[in-house]
């Protein structure tokens, strides 16, 4: 393995940490105030810098050491995470991504911005609440490093050092000193290598080099351990050194220099400096401004400190021992006892079972085991399931040709076989199944920079994160939502002085749901914005000659009339939402995923745009029919009901429109073969069989067909991987007799029976 | 391979087929194999010369009468027809021809330039004409037949 895998894999790692980092400070946004929750977010920001670190990556390192110490003056209650607090750190977050994208891409940040947000963690670790961010500048300097908290994380380059300015910033606010007087602790530590630490190309020297330059230092080595020189294995490891370390860095100090040995050796570190041991933690929560002295009997007794602490060697001697052997299942369930008895301690009953709950589930989160797995893998198993189930649906139709009376035992193998095959391609596709977290989380950083850029004040509010869905799908969801999000704040909501005059919250609120239905997965953004503007709508599609100017459109139609090429209402076109790709691109993306696209919209209200996507874009149940000759595939979740239609049911409507009366209600009839252009003249209803469907748009509509063949789960083939998207046809599959059947688009064929042609599109078909 | 050029270095091997009574050859290299004709589901909205797709090992592979693209009567296609499947860019495409008869190697010596009585059709396709014993091959260019647009959407 070589560096830039194990880089790759600090990335990936970086992505999962900046994801819990970001949902964590959401939670506290949301007023979480669970200590675990402010410790994972300390966590995942501390991991990163320490990856960081071992990469060389300073100018990561150096951020997330100002963001760590921030929040560690949160997780140690001396700063109260309130909404302004928290907005400064979700900030960071972004930053923090930002970098890391920028350490992993190449490419600058923002320096201003990163700056300007050390100053103001900064100032938010020297216990000031945060202000307006050109406040601080006027305000007499003094260099930064000097005010701030005692933190302990050490290991990083020195932060003032690393070429940012110094702060300016007054101390008339608490008095000329900062808050804390320094102490300098001194550190008894017994280090005990093994062999492991070794082998694993670490050298004990370096480290005891490193604890050298901590301070000053004394050092005993102890080789009783050392056998005979006859007896000695010369890769195993009998020195043990012990060491008293007095440095300003602190215990944290020194365990920082054995973050990477920690599991390789016996850690024992004492803090022998006289301190407030024995205090306790509810005097300490009472106290939020009162100092935390790093002492290793505190973090025993204060039960979150220690259970939050991601350093293995947590406690005392024995527990470090124990530890550093131990698996991470365990660190995790000592943590999880230690939290709850401490809990139990605090006589808060909703914090005990909060606690306990978040630690039992951290617990299982531990004990569910994961792999990770190429995706080329996976999608060439995926393949091959795929391969199968055709397979197994040309031999069940040729034992059904051979085969006159159906009640053979080949027939009742072959039904097994395909519940088996059913069942294999649902367990392969559950591997691609991924919830749509990642995404949403993406677009509250989305909301929050724009509403940055338009000087509104937006709340994101996110349901169903948890809604799974093909990783694909996933992927390719994210810019058209993206794209969508920017529009509902730019476009969707109106300014905060609008709102407050209108008698509306100044602060915007804009819904991200997703939910399953009906084996489709449904995706909801509203906002409560002014709703489109019909009027101007209109005016603007008549300009464009989208519509004729005396066109009768219902509200629906003329909502539509946004997903046109080339429609944008903005009347300036601003840097957000004016790129010059319209919604017609978010439908165009929308469907190329097999998905479809609606909006309503209440003038005043807001709009809700919706979207219905497959699960997966591999297989998906359809009836097999046959129309003009041709087969084709109609996808079974579209279908309402089929009918065999009588000639008194049909009626004539205009000069080529029929209806069909189901139940005393009126439906139009569309011949899908006269829709695709596979037989000139309309073919006699009676003769045939309608498919009464109900699509995205609202409506049914009765689609004619010829004759049904049967109902089948199909596997979908790309129509555009060698040819190009056709109008009508969503896609393509394979059917028994091996020979390619079309996927009928239902929703094209009811939007093309309203009127809407369907036209080929630029491609292999444009160039005759 | 009797009529081959057997002209080894610096040649470049083509694929020689028929069409009617004319032969026109393509880059080897962008041939990816040769099959028999099998019926095609017909698509919906397809230009005329557009046959349909066909299952190619479980892809969906569109079938272009060649006659009818370059212009010529379309093809009646018979179990004797055969498809060249070709690589046009990012996609792969069926070729209805009559008949494969060679596999040349030749130089771009052997290249003639197209005689400048094509009109602008055959001028967009065929990148020269080679005389191989009396006959006169035409060499196509499958990029310039079926230009590959990008994805549109975002």
């Amino acid at each position: 393995m070589d560096m830039n895998e194990i880089k790759e894999i600090f990335f990936q790692e970086c992505e999962e940490q900046l994801a819990e980092l970001e949902s964590g400070l959401l939670r506290l946004n949301d007023g979480d105030r669970d200590p675990e929750t402010v410790n994972a977010v300390f966590r995942a920001v501390h991991s990163i810098k320490g990856g960081a670190g071992a990469f060389g990556l300073d100018d990561l390192v150096s951020f997330a050491h100002v963001f760590e110490t921030t929040l560690d003056c949160v997780r140690s209650n001396r700063l109260e995470p309130t909404q302004d607090v928290l907005k400064v750190m979700l900030k960071s977050a972004d930053v923090l991504a930002d970098l890391t994208n920028a350490a992993r891409d190449g490419g600058g940040v923002d320096e201003t911005r990163s700056r300007a947000l050390i100053g103001e963690l900064e100032a938010l670790a020297r216990g000031e609440t945060p202000v307006a961010s050109e406040a601080p500048a006027t305000k007499p300097a003094a260099p930064a490093h000097q005010a701030a908290a005692p933190a302990p994380a050490v290991e990083t380059p020195p932060v003032n050092d690393e070429g940012f300015q110094p702060i300016p910033f007054s101390f008339d606010d608490f008095g000329d000193e900062p808050p804390i007087e320094p102490y300098v602790p001194t550190c008894e530590i017994v280090f005990r290598p093994k062999k492991e630490l070794y082998a694993k190309g670490n050298e004990a020297t370096l480290l005891l080099r490193d604890l050298s330059r901590l301070g000053e230092m004394s050092i005993y080595c102890d080789m009783d351990r050392l056998p005979s020189l006859a007896e000695m294995n010369p890769e195993e490891a009998y020195f043990s050194w012990k060491i008293s370390v007095t440095s300003d860095k602190g215990e944290d100090g020194v365990r920082s220099v054995f973050e990477f040995a920690e599991w390789d050796c016996e850690l024992d570190i004492r803090t022998v400096e006289e301190e407030t041991v024995g205090e306790a933690p509810a005097e300490d929560e009472e106290l939020p401004m009162q100092p935390v002295p790093f002492d290793l009997s505190i973090l025993d007794e204060e039960a979150p400190a220690a259970a939050e602490d991601e350093e293995p060697a947590v406690a005392d001697g024995d527990a470090a021992a124990a530890v550093a052997a131990a698996e991470t299942a365990t660190r995790i369930a000592q943590a999880a006892s230690n939290a709850s008895r401490a809990a139990a301690e605090t006589a808060k009953a909703d914090r005990a079972a909060a606690a306990a709950a978040n630690a039992a589930a951290a617990n299982n989160q531990a004990a569910g085991q994961t792999i990770r797995v190429d995706l080329d893998r996976v999608d060439r198993l995926i393949n091959l399931v795929g391969e199968l189930v055709i397979n197994q649906a040309m031999l069940s139709q040729s034992v059904v040709e051979n085969d006159n009376n159906g009640t053979s035992s080949i027939n009742m193998g072959l039904e097994e076989l395909q519940q088996l095959t059913r069942e294999i391609q649902d367990s392969v596709m559950a591997i691609r199944a991924q919830p749509v977290k990642p995404v949403f989380q993406r677009m509250s950083r989305i909301v929050r920079e724009i509403a940055d850029v338009t000087g509104k004040s937006v709340r994101l509010i996110t349901e169903g994160e948890n809604t799974e869905v093909d990783k694909t799908v996933i992927d390719k969801l994210a810019e058209p939502l993206t794209h969508m999000i920017r529009n509902a704040v730019d476009h969707g909501l109106e300014s905060p002085e609008k709102r407050e005059a209108l008698g509306k919250n100044p602060e915007g609120t804009v819904r991200l749901t997703a939910k399953h239905r009906s084996g489709r997965i449904v995706i909801e953004l509203a906002d409560d914005g002014a709703g489109i503007n019909r009027e101007k709508v209109r005016q603007k599609a008549i300009d464009n000659d989208l519509i004729a100017a005396d066109a009768n459109l219902s509200d629906e139609e003329i909502d539509n009339l946004i997903f046109h090429a080339g429609f944008s209402t903005a009347d300036k076109i601003s840097d957000i939402s004016g790129r010059g790709v319209g919604m017609d691109v978010v439908k165009r993306s929308i469907q190329a995923l097999g998905g479809r696209i609606s909006i309503s919209s209440k003038p005043g209200q807001g709009s809700v745009f919706t979207m219905s996507l497959p699960l997966t874009l591999a297989v998906l149940d359809g009836m097999v029919v046959t129309v003009a000759g041709q087969t084709l595939v109609v996808p079974l979740t579209a279908i309402v009901e089929t009918l065999q239609p009588e000639a008194s049911a049909i009626h004539s409507f205009g000069a080529s429109q029929r209806l069909i009366s189901i139940r005393n209600s009126f439906c139009p009839l569309v011949d899908v073969g006269r829709i695709l252009n596979f037989r000139a003249m309309q073919a006699n209803p009676i003769e045939g069989v309608a498919l009464l469907v109900e699509s995205e748009g609202g409506g049914q509509r009765a689609l004619m067909v010829d004759a049904i063949q049967g109902q089948r789960q199909v596997v979908i083939k790309s129509l555009e991987a060698n040819y190009t998207h056709v109008p009508g046809i969503a896609a393509a599959t394979i059917l028994g007799d091996g020979r390619v059947a079309l996927i009928l688009d239902v929703d094209a064929v009811v939007a093309a029976s309203r009127g809407q042609s369907l036209k080929p599109e630029t491609s292999l078909a444009a160039t005759g | 391979m009797t009529y081959a050029v057997k002209n080894l270095t610096q040649g470049r091997e083509l694929i020689a087929f028929r069409i009617g009574d004319q032969e026109f050859c393509v880059n080897i290299m962008s041939v990816r194999e040769i099959r028999g004709w099998t019926p095609a589901t017909a698509m919906p909205h397809a230009p005329p010369y557009v046959l349909g797709v066909i299952n190619l090992r479980g892809a969906v592979l569109p079938i272009v009468d060649l006659s009818l693209r370059l212009g010529m009567k379309p093809a009646e296609p018979t179990v004797r027809h055969v498809i060249i499947v070709a690589q046009v860019g990012p996609k792969v495409v069926g070729l209805l021809v009559d008949a494969v008869s060679d596999i040349l190697t030749v130089t771009d010596d052997n290249i003639q330039p197209t005689p400048d009585i094509a009109n602008e059709a055959e001028k967009a396709y065929a990148r020269g004409i080679l005389a191989i014993e009396g006959r006169m091959i035409c060499l196509i260019e499958l990029d310039a037949l079926f230009p590959h647009t990008e994805s549109e959407a975002a």
